[in-house]
């Protein structure tokens, strides 16, 4: 029996969600409570609390990031490059209705509405370190539940090696999807991927909210992927496909600049990005650099999985 | 172009350079410096850095193609400005990004290209704003302080690729910056292209080389 705790962090570190939701978002959701009553309490738009049990032996002994630094402050190129751009244009995403395709190399192939991935297994709260590759770091309160749990209903085949996530490539949503005749980006839409061995890792979670309520737009509404040992362009946001497959899969920020960004991108401070070393990270809200730590700290968990292989060469 | 123009220009300069300085200023106090402060000042400062320098470079290539002296005089100023924004950029950089971790430090300059660039053109700056008051222009003689100066050229060529180096795939405005560059340098090559056209020209019986 599992028993609720109260959030380490307190009323105060959270900014009222009426500050942040920017107000088209906000009118947007009025709106939708006031025409749409019948629907489930699930289809509630955004800000909407979300329940879940602190997994305590999976939670870091940290005071998670202000919540608003948290949602102002992301990298979420679909909606643009600047750190700010998802906070200001995220609400053109609508995260519901929403499904996720899950086949490949699997037995029973399944497309999955939203809901049904919110009951899927219980809610868990893990408070996660999450290391940007740019070298500053958040310490989050995620929700959702193991990605094991939804790859075990689909049952891999004995052929599946990897998994590939795939964002929602929807140009209405996403404004930095549209074609540009300046510049380039990254090719739509937003390829993730794991060797099946590290998607099926118990702290591999597939993530449905935050800070006690579902996720927020900029964050990768309605569902991602959160592997907290890999830089965090590794775990795939606003998920509309999760497909097994045998080879690996040909990620955005490898394919873009592979000698920068491997397909492992495990946090590690011995291996540097050409352009930056990744010894040292600020972590939002602090001051002083602090040393990066192999896996991001959770080298005790993980190590184990890339024994015999060179790190430095499987970058 | 008036003794009072030309002051109104100065005060005008002194305003739109110290602008970005006092918005920054305003936006520490008001707690609006983003979720990672260090890193948008150090941006910020590193933005009009660049900005600053370019437009001390666009004054020579206002007056040839204007055919104007006024911008002239202010780029002894623009330039100044530049200085004291990048003097601000490392500052930040050096105690509040690494506090003094002068290994480290010292590792980002040998290993970074774009670290290693930015550290030549700030080091490039210095002699020109020592050199920059008219005691100075008098001490080297017109000549060699005009030769020394053209240092400016590779301040602004490192602080473009400093930029370029640095920017992440996706962004654009680093672009911007090496084309406004480019296209200041043009400007002077296409004068001076021009003006040895002429000197040639004007020697005229000269035979030419043998086409």
């Amino acid at each position: 029996m599992l028993i609720r705790r109260a959030p380490r962090f307190t009323s105060n570190d959270i900014t009222d969600r009426t500050v942040y939701l920017n107000r088209r978002e906000w009118m947007a959701g009025a709106a939708a409570l006031v025409l749409m009553p019948g629907e489930s309490a699930a289809s509630a738009p955004q800000g909407q609390a979300l329940k879940a049990t602190r997994n305590e032996a999976q939670s870091l002994q940290e005071t998670p990031t202000k919540f608003e630094a948290a949602t102002t402050y992301n990298n979420f190129y679909e909606f643009g490059v600047n750190k700010e751009d998802p906070a200001r244009l995220a609400g053109t995403l609508k995260p519901r209705p929403w499904a996720v395709q899950v086949d490949g190399l699997v037995h029973k192939p399944k497309t999955y509405d939203i809901d049904e991935l919110l009951r899927l297994a219980p809610l868990e709260e893990r408070v996660y370190s999450l290391r940007c590759v740019e070298g500053w770091s958040m310490v989050l309160p995620w929700i959702g539940s193991p990605l094991a749990a939804l790859l075990r209903r689909v049952e891999p085949t004995g052929k599946a090696r990897y998994v590939e996530f795939t964002t929602l490539l929807d140009a209405s949503q996403f404004p930095a999807q549209r074609p540009s005749f300046f510049g380039f980006s990254l090719e739509w839409p937003y390829v993730e991927g794991l060797r099946l061995d590290e998607a099926l890792h118990p702290l591999t979670l597939l993530t449905v909210g935050m800070y006690g309520q579902v996720l927020p737009n900029q964050n990768g509404a309605p569902v991602r992927i959160v592997v907290p040992w890999k830089y965090g362009f590794k775990s795939a946001k606003s998920v509309v496909r999760i497909r097994l497959v045998a080879d690996q899969p040909k990620t955005s920020w490898n394919r873009s600049a592979p000698q920068e960004y491997g397909f492992y991108s495990n946090v590690n401070p011995a291996v540097s990005h050409p352009r930056w070393s990744q010894a040292t990270e600020r972590r939002i809200g602090e001051f002083r650099r602090r040393p990066t730590l192999p896996f991001n700290g959770y080298g005790d968990q993980v190590a184990s999985l890339y024994a015999g292989m060179d790190l430095g060469k499987s970058y | 172009m008036s003794r009072r123009a030309r002051l109104a220009l100065k005060i005008a300069v002194w305003a739109a350079c110290l602008g970005p300085l006092a918005r920054l200023v305003f936006r520490a106090a008001t707690g609006d410096l983003t979720a990672n402060p260090i890193s948008f000042v150090t941006n910020t400062l590193g933005d009009w850095t660049l900005r600053i320098l370019l437009a001390s470079l666009a004054m020579t290539p206002l007056r040839i193609v204007f055919g104007v002296a006024w911008p002239i005089t202010l780029r002894r100023l623009l330039g100044l400005f530049a200085f004291f924004y990048v003097g601000l950029h490392f500052a930040v950089w050096l105690v509040l990004d690494h506090f003094f971790d002068w290994r480290q430090m010292g590792a980002d300059i040998v290993k970074r290209p774009y670290i290693t660039v930015g550290m030549l053109a700030l080091l490039s700056l210095i002699p020109l704003a020592a050199t920059s008051t008219t005691r100075m222009v008098r001490r080297l003689g017109a000549k060699t302080w005009t030769r020394l100066h053209r240092l400016a050229y590779a301040a602004g060529v490192l602080g473009c690729l400093h930029f370029l180096w640095l920017a992440k795939v996706g962004r654009r405005d680093q672009y911007w910056h090496a084309l406004a560059l480019a296209l200041l340098l043009g400007v002077r090559l296409a004068s001076l292209a021009v003006r040895g056209a002429r000197k040639r020209r004007q020697r005229g019986a000269a035979p030419a080389a043998v086409a």
